[in-house]
């Protein structure tokens, strides 16, 4: 009897401004351009899908349930530019139905570059949660699902959490199927929770595509799809973004029809049900272990880091910004070291991307950028002020004054 | 498929992309197998000049044993015919350069008393002399066998438009600039209807970019179903390397490689190099190349306080072309209206990243290239101080463009310049 688990990823980057070397101010983002982004993606993706998952919630009387993970930069943007769409969320938080998971507060990289800078952030971040939900999240997702044996091993010596979300990628799996409970190598008790990304890109990439033989795809064809499961998996781990609803897949493509229709669908089957990540936790023992020595992503087809860091602008780049975290923490600037975790936000590397970038695809889309070239030249420019700042700072603060609070120092958002 | 082409003289006897289109064009169709007959114009200073001159396969003659690469080929005949048409030349330096060329002459008359000062061999005026080439050409094509006329900009389009009279031959005329690329608003009414009725008259034209297709449709009038769009290539000169200079050079060089006229865009250059640098100093800026405007270019640098960073060449050939790349750090482009612009692509074959203007056709086809309007210097500076400060920007650049322009090759630009030739022929 598979449950199906769904968990949605919500989030949009701060987009900087057009900053050239001859910019000597600290206002580094584009708040008009986030404003507007963030309220057409709240009308056309966030407010109708969570009201539609709130209708389903309702109408299934609790044997509907989703998962979301909010970044906290997301959140932020909410607050200031489409409060409604924070109350939505707490309407489906009351429900008792939705899970929140943790992250990086700002969808950052920093497990690859600052353990310390990583774990102040998730922190961070589950403190965000806490206090917008009441709730302390129990499963980790990383930014983009970036994952290796190292990752687990320190989300289970951070002590707080019961699983790690990340991608079921073959290179990783081979024959075994991601729709079972593994264990991480070398942890004892954190589970791992793997995207079925086969079943999940149906909804999310392929959803619309005429070319694909499936196509069109009904909330039928879907469930019986989900039903022949049964017997050979526990669970089918839906992982997508958000934005899927209305944004990627425009609504007049039929994607809030389909999801209003899933959940009768997939109940049809007395075997199957719905959990979230924690309730799959719960009730699944793990099958076996599964060794990533090498780090995965959700991203493109190669599933692995060079999306962010393929090319030499972009390891560049990111390693310049980590290089400055000593220096930005001295200065005990709130607003500094604020900014400087607002550069670490993962798509500001996402846009410096040539992968692909002579065809023309899905990094285009999202790319606020004519070029990748034009991104990091920003980004470089921007980088170059803050460092700037962070050295007019130095000879004022005492060197000994330890860092806030972290409990203190937190949560900007309250609602 | 023979083509009778009416082009003009190969580097580094010109300056500018013409000679170099033209090049590598017909070569390309010769490595094709196309037979063609390549009419150009050439001064031949000698007492015994026929009006035609039939250059052979085996032909070494002119001046210092040049013009060798018209060895190269094995399915093009070259005809020169004498005539002092040069590429981009204008009304007013053509009257300059026969008034000199007269007074040289008288000169020797009276020193050595023995040379006849007869009448002119050329044309008066450059309209006169543009008619005179035409007669020429049409004279020499009677005693020519081809299949179509191909012209290359507007100086050969009346003897393109006469030849396709007489022949019923169809005609393609190619444009790699028009009157509005060189002049701006201010056209010269007789080129442009010499350039209206050479693209109205002929079968087919060929734009050498979308942006100049716009120009051709939207300034000339032309139905957008005549004109198609075929990119220019590159020669690879096959000496890139992927090795940074090991020399820990003091100062970086950004350079500027092209005719100084309007039509390139030097004082933006000039501009955008006054704001580099009031932000960092071991820079140097060079401008390599001649034209009209050579002169207020050193008075603008002088005026914009940055005579002492700025450095004039001249007009450099061959060895010296690959030099210069050899130093620089960047190749910058800021053309106000460029066709194509073939320059750009030479230098990321030399290992050069390359700033480009928006306003040009080679912006259509290079990804891997900064870009800007011309006219915005201040992002022209934010652009230039960003790669010589960021060594990953230029190894990105370059590596990426220097692959990217591998695929830009003349053999296609001839394919399809022949399946157009082919068009044709159905359609008569």
């Amino acid at each position: 009897m598979p449950s199906v688990c769904f968990y949605f990823q919500v989030h949009q980057p701060m987009r900087l401004r057009h900053y050239t070397v001859f910019d000597r101010d600290d206002r580094y983002f584009d708040d008009s351009k986030n404003a507007a982004i963030c309220r057409k993606v709240a009308n056309k993706c966030y407010l109708p899908a969570n009201r539609l998952l709130l209708k389903l919630i309702h109408e299934h009387q609790g044997r509907f349930k989703v998962a979301y993970s909010l970044t906290g930069v997301l959140l932020e943007q909410l607050e200031r530019y489409s409060p409604e769409v924070l109350s939505t969320f707490h309407a489906l938080a009351e429900t008792g139905c939705v899970e929140f998971l943790a992250e990086t507060y700002y969808h950052s990289l920093s497990f690859l570059y600052s353990r310390k800078e990583f774990i102040e952030q998730v922190r961070r971040h589950v403190d965000l949660m806490e206090c917008l939900f009441g709730r302390t999240p129990t499963v980790f997702r990383n930014t983009e699902l970036i994952y290796d044996n190292d990752l687990a091993l320190l989300i289970e010596a951070m002590g707080c959490f019961d699983a790690i979300i990340t991608e079921g990628a073959d290179h990783v799996l081979s024959w075994r199927s991601p729709n079972f409970v593994y264990l991480p190598k070398g942890c004892r008790h954190t589970k791992l929770l793997l995207k079925n990304y086969k079943l999940s890109d149906d909804i999310a990439f392929r959803f619309s595509n005429r070319d694909w033989a499936e196509w069109p795809l009904t909330a039928g064809k879907f469930g019986q799809w989900i039903s022949a499961i049964n017997g050979d998996g526990d669970v089918v781990n839906l992982f997508m973004d958000y934005e899927t609803f209305g944004e990627h897949q425009w609504e007049d493509t039929g994607i809030f029809e389909f999801m209003r229709h899933l959940p009768d669908e997939i109940l049809r089957h007395p075997d199957n049900n719905f959990m979230t990540p924690s309730e799959v936790v719960a009730a699944y023992e793990p099958v076996g272990s599964v060794d990533v020595p090498r780090t995965i992503s959700w991203a493109d087809i190669e599933r692995d880091l060079s999306a962010w860091l393929g090319n030499p602008m972009q390891s560049s780049a990111i390693h310049e910004l980590y290089r400055l975290e000593k220096k930005v923490k001295r200065t005990a600037d709130e607003r500094l070291l604020d900014d400087w975790r607002k550069l670490q936000i993962s798509d500001h590397f996402y846009y410096m991307c040539t992968k692909y970038f002579a065809d023309g695809d899905v990094h285009k889309y999202f790319n606020p950028y004519d070029s990748p070239y034009d991104s990091y030249i920003n980004f470089m420019n921007v980088l170059d002020h803050l460092q700037s700042r962070c050295a007019g700072r130095a000879g004022r603060v005492l060197e000994s004054k330890p860092t806030a609070n972290r409990r203190e120092a937190q949560v900007s958002v309250t609602v | 498929m023979r083509v009778l082409m009416l082009g003009w003289e190969f580097p580094p006897f010109i300056s500018g992309g013409l000679g170099t289109a033209c090049y590598g064009l017909t070569r390309a169709m010769d490595q094709l197998g196309v037979q063609v007959t390549f009419v150009l114009p050439r001064v031949v200073e000698s007492q015994y000049v026929t009006h035609v001159r039939l250059l052979t396969p085996g032909y070494r003659g002119g001046r210092d044993g040049g013009h060798a690469r018209e060895t190269e080929f094995e399915n093009v005949r070259f005809t020169a015919i004498s005539s002092a048409l040069q590429a981009y030349t204008t009304a007013d330096a053509y009257e300059k350069k026969m008034a000199e060329r007269l007074s040289l002459r008288r000169m020797m008359a009276g020193r050595f008393g023995s040379i006849e000062v007869g009448g002119l061999d050329y044309g008066g005026d450059l309209y006169r002399e543009v008619q005179r080439y035409a007669s020429l050409v049409t004279e020499l094509a009677r005693q020519e066998e081809f299949d179509v006329i191909h012209a290359h900009d507007w100086m050969t389009y009346p003897a393109a438009v006469a030849v396709a009279m007489m022949t019923g031959k169809p005609l393609v005329v190619h444009i790699h600039s028009t009157e509005f690329d060189r002049s701006g608003e201010h056209v010269n009414q007789r080129v442009y209807d010499i350039e209206r009725e050479g693209m109205e008259r002929a079968d087919r034209v060929i734009a050498v970019s979308h942006y100049t297709c716009g120009i051709v449709v939207n300034r000339y009038g032309i139905p957008v179903e005549k004109v198609q769009v075929v990119y220019n290539g590159v020669e690879r000169n096959g000496t890139w390397s992927f090795v940074e200079t090991s020399i820990k050079r003091e100062e970086r060089l950004v350079l500027f490689l092209g005719r100084i006229t309007m039509q390139k865009g030097p004082e933006y250059f000039l501009q955008a190099a006054r704001r580099v640098l009031g932000v960092m100093d071991n820079v140097r800026f060079v401008m390599a190349g001649s034209g009209d405007m050579m002169y207020r270019s050193v008075e603008l640098a002088a005026r914009l306080g940055i005579g002492h960073k700025v450095l004039f060449t001249g007009f450099l050939r061959g060895d010296d072309v690959q030099k210069i790349y050899r130093l620089a750090d960047l190749y910058v482009m800021p053309s106000v209206s460029e066709p194509f612009g073939i320059a750009p692509l030479e230098a990321l074959d030399n290992d050069v990243p390359v700033l480009i203007s928006k306003q040009s056709g080679v912006s259509e086809v290079l990804r891997h290239a900064l870009k800007v309007d011309f006219w915005d210097v201040d992002e022209m500076a934010n652009k230039i101080v960003a790669v010589l400060k960021y060594a990953p920007l230029r190894m990105t650049l370059r590596n990426h463009g220097n692959f990217e322009v591998r695929k830009l090759r003349w053999k296609d630009a001839a394919r399809n310049c022949i399946r157009i030739y082919e068009e044709m022929l159905v359609a008569v």
